[in-house]
């Protein structure tokens, strides 16, 4: 019984993180039809950003409790700047090229993006544990676990909630829906495509740096941080079906919980679970288990 | 065959440029010569990856064959002593051949991005396998014994280099032979329009298939090469997906011009992230994306158009 507490909540925890990172990435891909690479960057961005600001603020002995500013700032801001400078200089000239070319251009953005968190923070690890701490522990069913973690689920809902609101709710929303489904006539009709094209992207870098964020105080931020999570988010984008954001929820809880499982029962198969799966979905359902429906265009 | 060989302006230039380097190699700093090695032994995948890119499509999954080569060398090192280089590659093809033919029939059904993402799931299987089982070595992986040579060992690492160069020309002149061939020649076609070859009397999945056998093969070849010349074959190395990245970048890189191109990336990258290295150690993976991204920008035939032109320059104004 108290394994499998364990299980379901290391499983939720990490399908938490995992849901932020990668419905980032699936945003960008449903608008943009970008595959982006880059995406591991801004996690690792996000990190590093948050764990610098957090152990600034302890530094000049602020109240604990700015270590949760810190993290949003620091995301906000990566999101911003990084996306913002990446969309309008790099991306915007590539729409017209190939996919996969796009892909490997962001592999490119995504080397050079490692590179220059070493320059910006150097080589040693940041441990930012402050905001972890300063949450405690609780006990869950006989075992003592971080409060912290169940805000990263909270946080995952909240997201998640936005997303669908935001995206069915409101005016931005519907632009988005409409620019997904045809592109040209969004534009013939007076929409402004490549304004919605930046206010995605930024978006989709702003979740992704925020998973990281969020998550740098349970870690130690060191250098190849980002190298793991964008396959990871990948395969959880391609179970769920890319360019869904349901999908990326599903996609999310499925690698989380088995790969909790995988850790606890047979530690060998933990990456062996995802992939397979990852193959899998891809074998059975190119489109994904929950792809939307695609747009009949004459 | 031999009579279109012969009769190849490509493959005469091939097999003279291989003898020449072979040669030269002989006179060259180690460093030079180890680097000219990882290239070539990279620049057969590359070649292998040209053929698929040349078809329109782009593997994020090309590590698979090169970890099953370089693995295939290593495990049969360990538990059988395996040491001769014919041997070795025949095994490291072999099996990564086999594994190719097998996954063929699912990936040829695949195209773009799909195709890209299929591959990227199968490579990281293998890499999350041989990460966690002791066994296979683990995040650690094998050290590789010294290559043989039907009995003999040599001492210099030059005979390897001899070695790897004659594979490599030998390989350049079979994917030459082989992209003239009726079914080879389907490349550009099947990218343009997989409908009219359909229409043609072609078979656009078996044709695909078949070129997919071929760059899984040469990757394989390419992983065992590297195992030899490195010595120790590791997943972080050899089989994460960020190997796979690097094999597209140099095949972007070199262009899908010719079958010498992929071998001119491959050099031209090593020395690369050498230099890159040697001038900024926590930059150098900044200098090789930057490269990437100003060649798809301003190169998109890559380094091959490159040369290409400055041939034709020189040849309209003599």
């Amino acid at each position: 019984m108290q394994l499998l507490i364990t299980i379901l909540l290391d499983g939720l925890t990490y399908a938490s993180y995992l849901f932020i990172v990668s419905v980032g990435l699936t945003i960008v891909f449903g608008v943009l039809k970008i595959l982006n690479v880059a995406h591991g960057a801004f996690y690792a961005w996000g990190a590093y950003a948050s764990a610098y600001a957090i152990t600034y603020a302890s530094d000049m002995e602020y109240a604990d409790w700015i270590g949760f500013v810190c993290i949003f700032l620091a995301a906000a801001a990566v999101g911003l700047v990084l996306g913002m400078i990446i969309e309008r200089v790099i991306l915007r000239h590539m729409y017209a090229q190939d996919e996969v070319l796009i892909a490997l251009a962001t592999f490119g953005i995504f080397l050079i993006l490692e590179d220059v968190i070493l320059l910006v923070f150097g080589v040693n690890p940041y441990f930012a544990y402050q905001p972890m701490a300063l949450l405690g522990r609780i006990p869950v069913g006989g075992i003592s676990r971080d409060v912290y973690s169940f805000t990263l689920m909270a946080l995952a809902c909240i997201v998640a909630f936005s997303c669908w609101w935001g995206l069915t709710r409101t005016k931005w929303g519907k632009l988005i829906s409409v620019v997904i489904y045809d592109r040209e006539i969004s534009q013939a009709m007076g929409i402004n495509v490549s304004m919605v094209y930046l206010i995605v992207f930024v978006i989709g870098a702003g979740l992704g740096a925020l998973g990281g964020a969020y998550v740098a105080p349970t870690l130690s931020v060191a250098p190849g941080f980002g190298i793991d999570v964008i396959v990871l988010s990948f395969a959880v984008v391609v179970i769920g079906g890319m360019g869904s954001i349901p999908g990326a929820l599903i996609g999310a809880l499925m690698v989380g919980i088995l790969r909790a499982v995988a850790v606890h029962k047979m530690p060998e198969l933990e990456l062996f679970v995802v992939f397979a799966v990852m193959a899998g979905v891809l074998i059975i359902r190119p489109e994904g288990l929950f792809a939307p429906a695609k747009a009949r265009t004459i | 065959m031999l009579q279109i060989l012969r009769s190849d302006k490509t493959v005469r230039w091939t097999l003279f440029g291989f003898f020449v380097l072979a040669i030269a190699g002989n006179f060259m700093p180690t460093w030079v010569q180890n680097n000219l090695m990882f290239g070539m032994a990279r620049g057969l995948a590359v070649l292998g990856l040209m053929v698929l890119w040349r078809t329109g499509l782009i593997s994020f999954g090309h590590a698979l064959y090169f970890g099953i080569g370089a693995y295939a060398v290593a495990l049969a090192d360990k538990h059988f002593g395996v040491s001769d280089i014919f041997v070795r590659l025949i095994l490291a093809m072999g099996a990564a051949g086999f594994v190719g033919l097998c996954l063929g029939f699912i990936l040829r059904k695949y195209r773009s991005i799909f195709f890209a993402m299929l591959s990227l799931a199968f490579s990281m299987v293998l890499y999350g396998v041989l990460v966690k089982v002791e066994a296979l070595g683990s995040t650690d992986g094998f050290s590789v014994s010294a290559t043989s040579i039907l009995g003999w060992t040599p001492e210099s690492k030059y005979t390897l280099f001899c070695a790897i160069i004659v594979a490599c020309a030998t390989s350049a002149c079979m994917v030459q032979y082989y992209l003239k061939t009726g079914l080879g020649a389907l490349t550009t076609a099947i990218r343009d329009n997989e409908l009219r070859v359909e229409y043609l009397g072609y078979s656009v999945a078996k044709a695909i298939h078949f070129k997919y056998i071929i760059s899984a093969a040469l990757a394989g070849a390419s992983g065992a090469m590297m195992a030899m010349a490195l010595g120790q074959v590791d997943p972080d190395s050899m089989v994460n997906w960020t190997v796979s990245g690097e094999l597209v970048f140099i095949t972007v890189m070199a262009g899908p011009g010719s079958v010498i191109a992929p071998f001119i990336g491959g050099v031209v990258f090593e020395f690369l992230r050498t230099y890159a290295f040697e001038l900024a150690p926590h930059a150098w993976q900044l200098i090789v994306g930057g490269t990437l991204l100003a060649i798809i920008f301003f190169l998109p035939m890559g380094l091959w158009s490159l040369l290409e032109r400055i041939w034709v320059r020189k040849g309209s104004s003599s």
